[in-house]
């Protein structure tokens, strides 16, 4: 099993760092030991992370946060971030508004 | 529902290059991209490219844009702008928001070339108005004109951290700083050096420690790591800024291509020799494949068209292999030397001739005076005589076109350092100047009378100096070290805007002063 | 020093559209046709495009491409337009954007 699989694996305490106030997700507005903290709460891949605290779902989709994230959640499990997926990826791929969506048109191109 | 023969994501220098080949070849294909304007970052680049002609080395980003605008145009290439790929799906449904209404395409090939996106690193402040990335700096000034501030810290040492470090003192903001996490200056070492000789200060390993103000940034503080990344106390250094640079790298903008099923590794689509994922008929081109220079995405770019024409049926397998070995070659051109793909992250002790890299020029950002004599370009001649100051083995050659009189040897592989030929003389005509993307070269005459000598180097900056400005030179360190005049100022078409100052300096400057200041009278 | 460069060494001078009016949070600013909004902000000296949600925090222009999202508005009515990427129409209302609404957060609570 792996290291991320592993549930029954002894991740330590969280022990509190200087910066987790630190903003991590711009948009939703998670710090960083919000990340650390969800980590010991039983998040450990990305999908979990995104549900338990929103980091990476707000406006910019995780355009700019989701590589840090990971790397956050990466180190408070003792593994390295490419051995983490990153968060699905779905459409819309850019902010759209509901009207948007529900406004079907015609191909127009050629 | 529409169908379409060639579906391309991204009117940058890969999807514009793609679609010109496809497009050329018969196959009816249309462009989407998000922008309002196509060319992607191409036009935002006012540097001139590196490479050797056939990737159109010494031509400035923005012009290269056009060019390809105008072929794209001729090809009869549909760019359709402001229109967002929001989804791409199996059987290459392609789901496109243009305007306020949602459009669906059905293509049988589609070429994601969606380019790439900054990497951004936190740090207590990070937030505050002021905090931009490095491609903000370059969309506000070069696309828009407008100064991202007046005092700037630049972070990253990567080669977008030093161009855009250079654009930034081009556009009349002051550069206090570069610093980087790194030991070592990531991007080339030339495009350091035109930073430090002006003045502008590298502090590596350093980074940010905290970004200071409260509706904005005001100044900020960094600080010397460790080994461990780990800030050292006591080297905290604070500079009053109002705008803090991040250009701290790019990450592939694959979601698409993850999106659609391709095969994935480290958020990189898996690809085979021709570009195509592990879908039959999706292919990727450019950055979004994998983070290299708008040259090597422009021919994969247009290999992937010529790929996609013959999936299509376009084309015979024999026109795509001939397109195939000429574009590799091209291709394989970029990808030489110490700032190959293959080299990333190795620290390079040797050149490929054997000469020892200069130290300072990694951590310091310029050849030190005892380390540039032994770089083949840097030699001393009775008269005038180019001094190349080209010291690690990039793709790079325009040198060796400039000189009809045959001074300067790259030779026949491009990665070589340039070489000054003994048994050639020197016109004076400054082509080599300004036709260096690196502006590492000067035209010294070490003993121009009167125990004075005469530098002539490149200049892209505003005011230029008139003829008669006095002022300092400054080393390659940007320490003024001694008086300087201008004897002649020259601009030409064939300069492309770099302008080339002669500045007379005494005798013993003539190896040592690199850059002219002007000291107001 | 004059934010908008007026020539510059490479690509001399820029061009641009007609100049137009518009407010930003009731005052009446200029600006070229065309431009992103945000380009004319930060010609203005505009720095703070809104407060956030949660923390009430101040934020700016960061990408300028339209991927982060953090220079988004209050325009002509509508909330959470980026204004890296819309393009500057003559009288448009452009306002400081208070979590998704232009009231600021002490009017927002009163009417709670």
């Amino acid at each position: 099993m792996s290291k991320v699989t592993d549930r029954s694996r002894d991740i330590g305490p969280f022990v509190p760092g200087p910066d987790d106030d630190m903003i991590i997700c711009r948009c939703e507005e998670i710090t960083k030991g919000e990340i650390r903290q969800a980590v010991h709460d039983g998040m450990w891949n990305m999908a979990e992370i995104r549900r338990y605290l929103r980091c990476t779902m707000g406006l910019c989709q995780g355009q700019t946060c989701g590589k840090l994230v990971k790397g956050i959640v990466a180190s408070e499990l003792g593994i390295r971030p490419n051995e983490l997926e990153f968060q699905t990826s779905r459409a819309p791929m850019r902010p759209t508004e509901m009207h948007v969506f529900a406004n079907e048109e015609e191909a127009k191109i050629k | 529902m529409k169908r379409i023969g060639l579906i391309v994501v991204g009117a940058g220098p890969a999807g514009l290059s793609a679609a010109i080949e496809a497009a050329k070849r018969g196959v009816d294909v249309v462009v989407f991209d998000e922008n309002a304007r196509p060319g992607g970052q191409l036009f935002k680049q006012i540097h001139k490219f590196f490479g050797s002609k056939e990737h159109r080395a010494k031509v400035r980003g923005f012009r290269i844009g056009k060019q390809l605008l105008e072929e794209a145009d001729a090809a009869g290439v549909q760019v359709v702008l402001d229109a967002t790929v929001i989804g791409v799906y199996l059987d290459k449904e392609v789901v496109v928001r243009i305007g306020d209404g949602i459009e669906h395409y059905k293509a049988d090939a589609i070429i994601i070339a969606t380019g790439a996106a900054e990497n951004m690193v936190p740090f207590p402040g990070w937030t505050l108005p002021g905090v931009i990335g490095a491609g903000a700096a370059q969309t506000m000034m070069n696309l828009h004109g407008v100064r991202p501030g007046q005092k700037v810290l630049m972070l990253g040492s990567g080669n977008v951290g030093l161009v855009v470090s250079f654009q930034l003192k081009q556009a009349g903001c002051d550069v206090v700083a570069l610093a980087d996490a790194a030991p070592r200056i990531g991007g080339y070492g030339v495009h350091a050096s035109k930073l430090a000789r002006t003045g502008i200060p590298f502090y590596l390993p350093y980074t940010i420690k905290e970004a200071e103000g409260t509706d904005h940034v005001t100044g900020v503080t960094i600080a010397k790591l460790d080994e461990r990344f780990q800030f050292i106390p006591g080297t905290e250094i604070h500079f009053d800024v109002d705008t803090i640079c991040i250009a701290v790298g790019l990450s592939p903008m694959s979601q698409l291509l993850k999106m659609v099923g391709c095969e994935m590794k480290d958020n990189v689509p898996v690809c085979d020799a021709h570009g195509q994922t592990s879908i039959p008929g999706i292919y990727a081109a450019g950055d979004v494949s994998g983070i290299e220079e708008a040259s090597s995405a422009m021919i994969e770019g247009r290999q992937a068209g010529v790929y996609a024409a013959e999936y299509l049926g376009y084309i015979e397998k024999d026109e795509m292999d001939t397109e195939e070995a000429s574009l590799d070659t091209a291709l394989d051109g970029l990808r030489q030397g110490m700032f190959a793909p293959g080299n990333k992250g190795k620290k390079i002790d040797l050149t490929e001739e054997g000469i020892p890299v200069s130290e300072n020029l990694l951590s310091r950002g310029f050849v030190a005076e005892d380390e540039i004599e032994r770089f083949p370009g840097v030699v001393h001649k009775a008269g005038i005589h180019p001094v190349i100051e080209c010291t690690q083995n990039i793709p790079c050659n325009p040198c060796q076109d400039a000189c009809n009189k045959g001074c300067i040897k790259v030779g026949d592989h491009i990665t070589t350092l340039p070489a000054v030929e003994d048994d050639s003389t020197c016109i004076n005509c400054g082509m080599c100047v300004a036709n260096c993307p690196g502006q590492a070269i000067f035209l010294v005459d070490e003993d121009a009378g009167d125990g004075m000598a005469e530098i002539t180097m490149p200049y892209e900056f505003l005011p230029v100096p008139e003829v008669g400005a006095k002022g300092v030179g400054l080393s390659r360190s940007g320490e003024p070290i001694c008086d300087a005049e201008v004897t002649r100022v020259r601009s030409s078409k064939a300069f492309d805007k770099t302008n080339l100052l002669t500045v007379k300096v005494p005798k013993e400057y003539a190896m040592k002063a690199r850059f002219f200041e002007e000291v107001s009278k | 020093m004059e934010s908008r460069i007026q020539e510059h060494p490479i690509l001399g001078t820029y061009e641009k559209g007609r100049p137009v009016k518009f407010t930003y949070d009731g005052k009446e600013v200029e600006g070229y046709e065309g431009e992103p909004i945000a380009e004319a902000l930060k010609a203005n000296g505009v720095m703070i495009h809104r407060y956030t949600a949660k923390k009430h925090t101040p934020r700016g222009m960061f990408c300028a491409i339209g991927r982060c999202t953090d220079c988004v508005m209050v325009v002509d009515g509508e909330p959470n337009v980026r204004t890296c990427m819309t393009p500057l129409k003559e009288g448009m209302v452009v306002q400081t954007q208070y979590g998704n609404s232009a009231k600021p957060f002490e009017e927002q609570e009163v009417q709670k």
